[in-house]
């Protein structure tokens, strides 16, 4: 009989535009909140390409000075990293009990990854485009004044791989507590209370 | 009455221990709770905060799983599942109702009935259809493109119960569906889960402090210090047996 029952349970997923519509939503109609998530991982990702755009501007760097420019690079690298993981993480820790309501809803913890996974794709990419932009453009234009001008094509490289970085760690940020979020039994995630 | 004519078991439970914590500071909520629950019947669950009828509901839902025993649904030992199999039950087979509504905040409420459809591979075009039906029969038709924030709590609730009935489960299990709402409306949400019972069949399990709930169950559990103190028959004449 339990072989008969277990034979049953067949193996399917929703079609990735149920996940892509949940995200969506989830995006606006908290828009507000998700724009102050946005706008921290953009801060970050400005604050690096900005540092990394001055050091590139650093005519004829001694020793010295190209040592705290990396340096400086290296730390701005960890407060972003710090900053996006935070934003990140409080947007999924406090939808805990949307994740028990989703899950008692017949949702696999698979699809639930899936949302958060496409919510952090679209906040990630965005936040560090323009994040990357800003930052670059900011200090490009700043060097440009003070007579040591970046060339664009280093620009473009900056930008390009700052989104990137920020794109990275936003994903991996908010992928690690949601796929802790959907193995948890679902009582569980019904009773966090944030 | 519907216990009594068809005592086919939807869900049995042997010997379920659930415990939280470790070593001394362990606490039991349940200590070897057996029974057996009959498919269409109304069945209340009433006991004291902190009697374990919480945990109860929690495995009998397949939202927990316990420490020692095994809980059947529908023949199925819920502890073997995978938790791939154990959404797959959730989604076709168990119908939830919370206390404090639980719909999804940023899905209208069709889109909250439909939500459970999609996952079980219905088409969009079906899940709409099936959705606007199950929101009349809860009365909310109207409302079909209102959020969440936007109806009050005993909509909130027929809206609940909708999505509970997306997916026909056989069963509906509801944790105090009327302990967040005034009298009447309480009464109407009662109201609608018998009339559920009866028209459908639905198998409805409800952990409940609400009284008027005794008046409409077919049988009653109390749970106390987490083991099935006593089990209570509704003959019909509302005169409870022990």
């Amino acid at each position: 009989m339990q072989v008969q029952g277990r034979a049953q349970f067949k193996n399917v997923d929703p079609p990735l535009w149920v996940a892509w519509h949940q995200a969506l939503a989830s995006i606006r109609v908290r828009f507000l909140r998700q724009l102050i998530t946005s706008i921290g991982i953009a801060l970050g990702i400005a604050f690096l390409a900005s540092i990394q755009t001055l050091r590139l501007a650093e005519t004829n760097p001694d020793v010295q000075s190209q040592a705290r420019m990396q340096w400086l690079v290296g730390t701005s690298l960890m407060m972003c990293l710090v900053g996006v993981t935070n934003s990140m993480l409080m947007s999924v820790t406090e939808r805990y009990r949307e994740i028990g309501t989703i899950k008692c809803l017949g949702a696999s913890d698979s699809f639930i990854v899936r949302v958060f996974f496409l919510e952090a794709v679209l906040l990630g990419l965005t936040g560090s485009l323009i994040g990357a932009v800003l930052g670059c453009g900011l200090s490009a234009l700043a060097a440009r004044f003070s007579g040591t001008p970046v060339p664009l094509a280093q620009c473009t490289g900056i930008v390009l791989a700052a989104t990137l970085i920020g794109l990275i760690m936003t994903v991996l940020a908010a992928i690690a507590p949601a796929i802790q979020a959907a193995r948890m039994p679902a009582a569980a995630a019904l009773r966090v209370d944030i | 009455m519907s216990a009594a004519t068809a005592q086919e078991v939807v869900v049995r439970t042997v010997d379920v221990v659930k415990q939280y914590g470790e070593g001394e500071a362990a606490v039991r909520a349940l200590n070897g709770v057996s029974c057996e629950i009959f498919g269409g019947e109304y069945l209340s669950i009433m006991g004291p905060s902190g009697s374990g009828k919480s945990t109860f509901f929690n495995m009998i839902g397949g939202l927990d799983k316990p420490n020692e025993g095994s809980v059947f649904v529908n023949s199925v030992d819920i502890a073997q599942l995978t938790p791939r199999e154990l959404a797959f039950l959730r989604c076709h087979t168990i119908g939830y109702i919370f206390q404090t509504f639980n719909l999804i905040t940023v899905r209208t409420a069709l889109e909250n009935v439909t939500l459970p459809m999609l996952f079980a591979g219905t088409s969009p075009e079906d899940a709409e259809e099936r959705g606007m039906k199950l929101l009349d029969t809860v009365g909310l038709g109207h409302r079909y493109h209102h959020r969440p924030t936007e109806l009050s709590g005993g909509q909130q609730q027929r809206v609940a119960i909708a999505r509970s009935l997306a997916n026909d489960p056989a069963i509906i299990l509801a944790d105090e569906p009327t302990g967040n709402l005034d009298l009447k409306t309480g009464q109407e949400i009662i109201d609608l889960l018998k009339m559920l019972q009866s028209e459908r069949g639905v198998t409805i399990i409800s952990a409940t402090h609400d009284h008027k709930m005794l008046d409409v169950s077919d049988r009653i559990f109390h749970i106390r210090d987490g083991k099935l103190d006593r089990i209570d028959i509704n003959d019909g004449s509302n005169v409870i047996v022990h």
